[in-house]
């Protein structure tokens, strides 16, 4: 057991705590949700093991769903998001990303913003169509997207400057 | 052979992300066709302990309202006892039969999701209670719901703010028909849609099941008129409704059973197999 994989299952475990026990019950103005579990996702090790995050992000959202009631809608997002992120990563990094050690959890940077709000937009854009899943809903999807990928994104920053180790 | 190898080794990624694709979206497709049954869903064990665990807690935040609208229940009931020809003798429900028709179980809601359009709830009774799917769900103020599916311990029920649901109801005043459904827009409101023009209808008229459905008695409340337009495409009145209940905040709820289901059933199959 690294400990690498011993913080992976910690923050699997914890976040998807976190998520069930308070995040789904906020509920603001009847629609709004913030879904900070896919910190989990955003924060895995970059040189991290790939298959490795596939599934776990596949279970991740499974588990989600069995909680939300909505299928494999969590699922579907989750993975979407965890095979598209060498991509995005590539884009708020450059090219280099895979060389230099790339640190989430740290101050916020306009590169990390980008992609925290890259992938928190990819995430909440499929998971609402697919829970939507009609297209005469259109703008309720975007309307969703927007107004949840902004209450995530600040749980986010939240978060990660509570978890982030103090260095100082 | 060796290239096959070759192809899945290097392409493990991939093939692995497109098998967990195809199963999530099997899984999000088959839970948005209304007449399966979900195979994932929050009627579990683990889930529902879970839940069942935090309205625990959750519940004792809510016990003055809970009480106040049992009080305001109880003086209901008993203004209608009290109002009886005869207070001794207690009402009979079918006096013709002489045997009641309809079951209530009470249960309490575990989970309440509005955020969705496709709501469902999650109540701590299931199978061993006695709950079967399709059985309508109601509380003191009126309708909330119909079970959607059970589990030993614990039933998932398709809520009114559901846009799949689609409940049979009518005008108490003029006793016509129409189909309550939700548009998804406010959790305050439902849509009575298909109402003929024929009906006169009015704001604030008191919308009540209708008695064509064998899942809920007639006559239980809904909601009043709100708004009343004229769908563009059929020409029908579709109406807005205000809902007596408070969906947002569901405590104890009836679940309903008829012990004619089983009957009315057998028979209208077996109507439709002479056909």
């Amino acid at each position: 057991m690294n400990s690498a994989l011993l913080g992976n299952i910690a923050r699997f475990i914890l976040l998807l705590a976190a998520q069930v026990l308070i995040f789904n019950r906020i509920d603001l103005f009847g629609f709004i949700n913030p879904f900070p579990y896919v910190l989990f996702i955003i924060l895995y090790p970059v040189n991290g093991n790939k298959s490795g995050l596939l599934a776990a992000s596949f279970f991740l959202g499974l588990l989600m769903d069995m909680f939300w009631n909505s299928g494999g809608v969590h699922a579907a997002a989750c993975l979407i998001l965890a095979y598209y992120r060498p991509a995005i990563f590539k884009f708020s990094f450059g090219l280099s990303y895979e060389y230099q050690t790339v640190k989430l959890n740290d101050v916020l940077t306009p590169e990390r913003f980008s992609f925290l709000l890259i992938a928190v937009v990819l995430h909440h854009f499929v998971l609402f169509v697919l829970e939507v899943f009609k297209m005469s809903f259109l703008w309720d999807i975007l309307v969703r997207t927007v107004l949840s990928t902004v209450f995530t994104i600040i749980t986010c920053i939240i978060i990660i400057y509570i978890i982030k180790p103090n260095k100082r | 052979m060796q290239q096959i190898f070759n192809f899945v080794l290097k392409n493990s990624n991939r093939l692995l992300f497109l098998l967990l694709l195809v199963i999530s979206l099997s899984l999000t497709i088959q839970s948005h066709s209304y007449h399966k049954s979900k195979i994932i869903s929050s009627a579990n064990f683990f889930t529902g302990g879970i839940y069942e665990k935090i309205n625990n807690v959750d519940e004792y935040f809510g016990l003055r309202e809970q009480n106040e609208e049992l009080a305001a229940e109880n003086a209901r009931l008993k203004s209608i006892l009290f109002n009886q020809k005869d207070t001794t003798k207690l009402p009979q429900i079918d006096s013709i039969k002489g045997v009641k028709k309809i079951d209530i179980i009470v249960s309490k809601v575990i989970r309440n999701p509005y955020s969705t359009l496709e709501n469902y709830l999650t109540i701590n009774n299931g199978a061993t209670s006695g709950i079967k799917p399709n059985m309508g769900v109601i509380n003191s103020a009126g309708i909330v719901g119909i079970v959607d599916k059970t589990s030993k311990n614990y039933a998932t029920i398709i809520s009114v703010l559901n846009v799949n649901s689609k409940i049979n109801a009518k005008i108490k005043k003029s006793n016509h028909f129409g189909s309550l459904v939700w548009n998804g827009k406010s959790t305050g409101f439902v849509q009575l849609i298909d109402v003929p023009r024929l009906a006169g209808v009015r704001k604030g008229d008191t919308i009540v099941t209708g008695g064509q459905s064998i899942i809920f008695p007639e006559n239980i409340g809904i909601g009043t008129i709100d708004k009343v337009y004229i769908d563009d495409e059929t020409n029908y009145y579709t109406l807005d409704i205000r809902l007596f209940n408070d969906m947002t905040n569901l405590g104890h709820v009836y679940i309903i059973k008829n012990k004619d289901t089983e009957e009315i059933t057998n028979l209208e199959n077996q109507s439709k197999k002479d056909e």
